[in-house]
């Protein structure tokens, strides 16, 4: 238990930071993919988690919505809070906990149905509409956030697969949105992205920070410094540095960090 | 072209590791040799393959087409009311029809220049019971009687057969059924032009008749016994196929028994259908005491026998689902049940729907484990009045049917059992249609 004081100081600082992580463990079956990891992530800011690929980016974003638990091999260990509550809690629904952390994914996602009611379905199954005009509104308020209402409007009947990739992706964070979340996890929302869409969606990512925490795993340096406050850089399981985007930037601490901004690891 | 353009070829080979490009190396000969002969094997398959194909339907068309029509001998006939009272008054009215019938057709012949004589009980194993035909015509019909109206009498099967040449004169011993004289009879009908031949609804529509009777023989209460049984089929085994799968695949945990029930599933789906019916036979007729040659019981054998089939198909096509949707829909805060039921059951619609009707087009024409609930040989001369009777009512099925006519000694039923496979077959192909239509319409893309 040698965590306990600094454990303890966290907890001072937990006022302003919305999720804290403490000594979390992940396994999938024998491999240890995440390795006494504690991060403290705060409100309405974007951290951005970097790392060679394979480093447990992913796996330890998918602990904080809890996706890990559709993993049959998966082992989450160590205690994740969301505003002072323990989401492993055995009392905690997983389904409950998702429309509060919403998630877009590496690939775009959207639903084989309209784009209207790929944005509408979270509010449907959580109660959030009590009629159509309420989810009329959310449904016109959740695009408009993503950036995505003036190309959408006049199609809202149209297949949301048929919009082009980067739309696409638009509309899962409109999806994600529409469930009124509280945190935002975004696994390398534009790898599947070109440049010219993912300037919108980092553009839109920044804005999103207003209403949300956001944290973002890419696996491009140049978008962690242009969207995020905060940086944490994983290797081989390990959170080896976290700390001010410009400062992990400028003045690493850590010779491993060092060497994976100056290229030399990944 | 240059000079030293038009001089590479020949200076090329020596200086270069890859030799020319002109001409084929040994290695890439052999390989394209292999290539050439690989197709070859496919298409001498695909040939032997499609001539027997066409070899079957041809045979089968061939053979089973004639049951569709049946020798009919058209006679214009025109009562005057003054017989249809006398005819009323008579003790035995319907022989008085048949004998003004007989009249009738002797005058026809006598207009021809034929000369040939019959009596009642000719006409009567030429065309069967006439005279009761014409007496419910006119009563139902009074406002017919004096004006002339043309019937379509249908031909005992051995006047046809005698048409068609199968059956010869020495052939026939006289007796209740034919005798050597009634042929000139027949012959003095072709001469008279009135004899033809019609489409035979009867046998799309009529009922099995005894072993004498192959003529009158129909496959319609055989069609009604598979349709109830495959309404069992799919009603039973869709819901709990498709529950099984969802079940199995989306929820239940992947350990040794999940595997092990899997295997199972596949095994079952190889088990002879004979075993089937032989599992049937000792639960649901001697233990559960239901009635036998009943289609709830051919249904239930049939489900036993589906069930692995939509299993199998519905696991596949829930895996064929992207995972990527799944995450999707577990992200937004959907529960496993509404993820499921939302979103990957609508995408996996389309292959359930076509393992499904393949299923049943399977159980539709399996005869094997009918033979053992006593399906096969029923003779099947009644239409059940209503779904209970229409379940639980001894009747027989379209494979059944097919294989009690082919069984039969007398050869006019052959005809019939080949009819019965083009209907079975129309019946199997629509099925096929539509599940390739159900797949297009709701094939999606994502
Ligand atoms: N579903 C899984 N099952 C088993 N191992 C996994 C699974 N997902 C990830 N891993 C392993 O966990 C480690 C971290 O993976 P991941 O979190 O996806 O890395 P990153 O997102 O940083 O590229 C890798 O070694 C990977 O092989
Ligand atoms: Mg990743």
């Amino acid at each position: 238990m040698k965590d306990m004081i600094p454990v303890d100081r966290k907890m001072s600082t937990m006022q302003d930071s919305k999720i804290s992580a403490r000594g979390v463990q992940v396994y999938y079956g024998e491999t240890h993919a995440i390795k006494d990891v504690s991060v403290e992530i705060a409100d309405n800011t974007v951290t951005a988690f970097i790392g060679p690929s394979g480093c447990g980016k992913s796996t330890f974003l998918r602990c904080i919505n809890r996706m890990n638990d559709t993993i049959d091999t998966a082992r989450v260990m160590g205690d994740i809070l969301i505003d002072g509550e323990d989401i492993y809690d055995p009392r905690v629904d997983p389904v409950q906990l998702r429309a509060k952390v919403g998630m877009v994914f590496q690939k775009p996602n959207p639903f084989p149905k309209s784009i209207y009611d790929n944005v509408a379905y979270g509010p449907k199954i959580h109660g959030l509409a009590r009629n159509k005009a309420d989810l009329d509104e959310i449904v016109e308020k959740s695009l408009r956030k993503a950036a995505l209402w003036e190309e959408a409007k006049d199609r809202l009947d149209k297949p949301g697969t048929g919009l082009s990739g980067g739309q696409q992706q638009r509309l899962c964070i409109a999806r994600a949105i529409a469930t009124a979340p509280e945190v935002l996890l975004m696994d390398e929302p534009c790898s599947a992205l070109d440049p010219i869409a993912t300037a919108q969606v980092e553009e839109l990512i920044d804005e999103l920070r207003q209403s949300y925490s956001v944290v973002i795993v890419t696996h491009s340096m140049q978008q962690a410094a242009r969207v995020s406050q905060k940086t944490a850089f994983f290797h081989l399981g390990n959170l080896v540095e976290y700390d001010d985007t410009d400062k992990i930037f400028t003045n690493p601490q850590d010779p491993r960090t060092e060497s994976y901004i100056s290229g030399r690891i990944g | 072209m240059t000079d030293a353009a038009t001089d590479m070829p020949e200076k090329a080979p020596a200086q270069t590791a890859h030799g020319s490009l002109l001409s084929e190396s040994p290695l890439m000969k052999k390989r394209n040799a292999a290539e050439a002969r690989f197709k070859m094997y496919g298409i001498v398959a695909i040939t032997f393959g499609l001539a027997f194909l066409i070899f079957l339907t041809f045979s089968i068309l061939r053979n089973g087409i004639p049951a569709f029509t049946h020798t009919v001998v058209n006679v214009e006939f025109t009562l005057t009311q003054e017989q249809f009272d006398e005819a009323e008054s008579k003790m035995l009215k319907t022989a008085a029809y048949t004998d003004i019938f007989v009249t009738n057709i002797t005058e026809t012949f006598q207009q021809d220049g034929l000369d040939v004589a019959f009596d009642a009980d000719t006409i009567e194993r030429l065309l069967g019971k006439v005279g009761g035909n014409l007496r419910e015509f006119y009563r139902e019909n009074p406002d017919q009687i004096g004006q002339p109206v043309t019937f379509e009498l249908s031909a005992a099967s051995r006047v046809e057969r005698y048409l068609q040449g199968k059956l010869t004169r020495d052939m026939v011993v006289d007796g209740r059924f034919l005798e050597a004289a009634d042929l000139d009879v027949v012959d003095a009908m072709v001469d008279a032009g009135i004899i033809g031949s019609a489409f035979d609804w009867n046998f799309i529509t009529g009922t099995d008749t005894g072993v004498d009777n192959p003529g009158g023989a129909g496959i319609g209460v055989s069609v009604i016994g598979s349709f109830f049984m495959m309404l069992i089929v799919l009603l039973l085994s869709l819901p709990i196929g498709v529950a099984a799968s969802i079940y199995l695949e989306e929820f239940a945990p992947k350990n040794r028994w999940t595997d092990l029930i899997e295997v199972n599933i596949s095994n079952l789906a190889a088990v002879p259908s004979i075993v089937f019916g032989i599992l049937g036979l000792a639960v649901f007729i001697q233990f559960a005491h239901l009635p036998q040659s009943a289609p709830l019981v051919g249904g239930l054998v049939l489900t036993l026998m589906t069930l692995p089939t939509i299993v199998i198909s519905t696991r596949a096509s829930l895996k064929s689902v992207p995972p990527s949707i799944r995450d999707a829909a577990l992200g937004v805060g959907a529960s496993k049940m509404q993820s499921v039921f939302h979103h990957v059951l609508p995408l996996a619609m389309p292959g359930i729907l076509t393992g499904t009707i393949i299923g049943l087009a399977q159980a539709l024409g399996e005869t094997a484990p009918l033979l053992l609930i006593g399906m096969v040989g029923y003779v099947a001369r009644e239409y059940p009045d209503g779904i209970a009777s229409g379940l639980l009512d001894p009747n027989s099925a379209m494979p059944a049917q097919i294989y009690t006519w082919a069984a039969r000694s007398d050869e006019a039923f052959f005809e019939k059992a080949w009819g019965g496979i083009i209907i079975l077959m129309i019946f199997l192909l629509t099925m096929n249609i539509i599940a390739i239509i159900l797949r297009r319409k709701f094939e999606r893309r994502w």
